[in-house]
């Protein structure tokens, strides 16, 4: 249980960063963290204590196995979180070149 | 098994790959091959919607048969609900790409922005199609992610603020998404929509059920830009070329937000009266706010994106008051009524407010600005324009005999007959105020001049935009033919059988 709830806590540290980081790039390192704390909970719910990588073997067939289905999610997350995160990246070059500076308060075009 | 479900996946994302293949060595080939692309969905996409009818269709990707009854791989489903859906995501875009052919020629790289259209409508079509959960949150990543790219596509200063400002809302949205996903998979141990609704039937722990809900709300709350979420969508909206504002606010808010969230709480959670009043009070909230904020904009996409929150505010609360009354298990045929006023209020939003955005398009194509205060009488330049904007904005705001009078209406019969008379009455002034926005528009931006102040003088827009522009109009008007009962039988009824009746979608998936 204790192994959920420091979960959680990461995703939370990384929602308190996206929200009080002033810096671009922070701001991108704490939603990638929020990211892994979701990919580390879907690691965990698949794992089953004493269990094995799911190769079925014939001749054992009372093994134990952990359950495969959220380990390919997770890879599957990973490569949409990479995807979002480079775009981030990019779009973060792309706005300190216009604006000469990563600071949120001084890029504020848009209101109202 | 229908071998027609995967082809609007398949399609658009084949067109993704030729564009960026062929489009370098032939010029001008990626925008007829856009528009034929879209056009042949469409025409596939109506098949559907005539030929499905009450019926719900599965495609099973690989193959893979359920055991015992439990279903094992993905699955594609295809039901009423879902065809309507579909019908305007493809429509629209068709649309928007035929308009982009004279308007992108302002921007560079044209190889990309065509090949992020067509990724876009293949997530949103794979978002509609997926009967699977996880498989609606990859799709739902396609599309957004395009979406995040198209915003910024002018790399200006504003382009650029705005598609961060999305990302990092939608990045949080995803990941509330995913978490609730991973919830759900804990306690159900299926990911099939179907199944976790037999899962969830037979009995769940209160809390974490309320738990698993807030947060698939939240999610793709934020996606729909429901109003304490909404803080991203006038900057993206306003900020993106006007065909893909048109698909953003026309279709993506709806197609990854409205229609998820309809989905899952009607097909997957079992209504409990808490989340259907919640989201009857965020629907009235979004629609209040939305409408409060619309009428001091200045800029005209700006104004129009406002008028997006105001108006999905009515569809999520009609929806709701539908919801409040099948959970309280009372005067059923009122819940049917009232959910078939939401759903024809978000067919006639996606045909109306892509219009405006096209029309705003147009504008700026012309005059190169935004601003309500620098343009004026463009009636007598821009007459096709003109009048189109004109259907639309009173189809918006509710003046007969236009699609959205038809569709208020009925929300507020049905408020009305569900003795919520309060919410009667706000809808009521909300379609006061968006009337008085709109007449605003129509004021600054065509009449208030004698003549356009600055040379030289606009004309009107090249063909591929006008077609665009009557065509959405007369979509406008022939939409308002869905009121009567022939047409409302074939459009409308099947998609409210599908979510009035929990148990037909999750039998008829389950079993085949």
């Amino acid at each position: 249980m204790i192994t959920y709830i420091l979960c959680f806590m990461l995703f939370l540290v990384g929602l308190y960063g996206a929200v009080t980081r002033r810096n671009l790039v922070k701001i991108a390192i704490s939603l990638s963290i929020m990211e892994f704390s979701t990919f580390l909970f879907f690691a965990l719910l698949g794992y089953i204590d004493g269990g094995v990588a799911p190769i079925v073997n014939p001749a054992e067939p009372n093994k134990i196995y952990v359950d495969p289905l959220p380990q390919a999610l997770v890879l599957t997350a990973i490569v949409i979180g990479l995807a979002t995160t480079a775009l981030m990246m990019a779009i973060i070059i792309r706005l300190y070149r216009k604006y000469g500076t990563f600071d949120i308060r001084e890029i504020k075009n848009l209101r109202g | 098994m229908n071998p027609l479900i995967p082809l609007f996946v398949i399609t658009p994302l084949a067109a993704t790959f030729l564009i960026m293949i062929i489009g370098r060595f032939i010029k001008e080939f990626n925008k007829y091959f856009t528009s034929l692309t879209l056009l042949i969905l469409v025409i596939i996409s109506f098949y559907c919607l005539f030929k499905t009818g009450g019926n719900v269709s599965v495609y099973k990707v690989g193959g893979w048969e359920p055991i015992n009854r439990i279903p094992i791989g993905i699955y594609m489903v295809m039901d009423g609900f879902s065809t309507i859906i579909v019908c305007i995501i493809n429509s629209i875009g068709f649309l928007s790409a035929f308009y982009s052919i004279s308007y992108i020629k302002r921007y560079t790289a044209e190889n990309y922005f065509y090949a992020l259209f067509c990724l876009m409508i293949a997530g949103m079509n794979g978002v509609v199609l997926s009967g699977d959960l996880f498989n609606i949150f990859v799709f739902l990543e396609i599309s957004v992610i395009s979406a995040y790219s198209l915003v910024a596509f002018g790399v200006e200063k504003n382009e650029l603020e705005a598609s961060f400002k999305y990302q990092v809302l939608g990045s949080i949205a995803s990941f509330l998404i995913l978490f609730g996903i991973g919830f759900i998979y804990w306690k159900t141990r299926t990911l099939n929509i179907a199944d976790i609704k037999e899962a969830f039937s037979s009995g769940y722990d209160k809390s974490y059920y309320l738990f698993v809900q807030i947060l698939m709300l939240s999610g793709f709350g934020l996606k729909a830009a429901i109003i304490p979420f909404h803080a991203w969508l006038p900057d993206a909206h306003s900020s993106a070329p006007s065909p893909i504002s048109a698909m953003l606010s026309g279709v993506l808010i709806k197609a990854v937000g409205i229609y998820v969230i309809i989905r899952l709480f009607f097909n997957m959670f079992i209504i409990s009266e808490e989340m259907a009043i919640l989201i009857t009070t965020l629907g009235t909230i979004s629609m209040l706010i939305g409408g409060i904020l619309m009428i001091g904009q200045w800029d005209v996409k700006r104004l129009f994106a406002y008028s997006s929150i105001c108006q999905i505010g009515y569809v999520v609360l009609s929806v709701g008051i539908g919801m409040i009354l099948i959970s309280r298990g009372l005067k059923h045929d009122v819940a049917v009524l009232s959910i078939a006023g939401g759903l024809f209020h978000l067919i006639n939003h996606a045909a109306f407010k892509s219009l405006l955005f096209l029309n705003a398009g147009a504008i700026e194509y012309r005059t190169g600005t935004r601003d309500l205060k620098e343009i004026g009488g463009l009636a007598r330049y821009m007459p096709v324009t003109s009048s189109t904007s004109f259907i639309a904005s009173m189809s918006i705001s509710g003046i007969p005999p236009f699609n959205g009078f038809f569709s208020k209406l009925i929300i507020i019969i049905a408020a009305i007959m569900a003795k919520f008379y309060l919410l009667a009455a706000l809808t009521v002034i909300v379609s006061i105020i968006t009337l008085a926005s709109f007449l605003k528009f129509q004021r600054y931006a065509f009449y208030d001049k004698q003549e356009y102040p600055k040379e030289p003088k606009p004309k009107e827009v090249p063909f591929p935009m006008v077609f665009s522009m009557i065509v959405l109009s007369i979509v406008c008007l022939l939409l308002s033919l869905l009121v009567f009962p022939g047409f409302r039988d074939a459009v409308l009824t099947p998609a409210i059988d599908i979510l009035m009746d929990p148990l037909k979608y999750s039998s008829q998936i389950i079993g085949l």
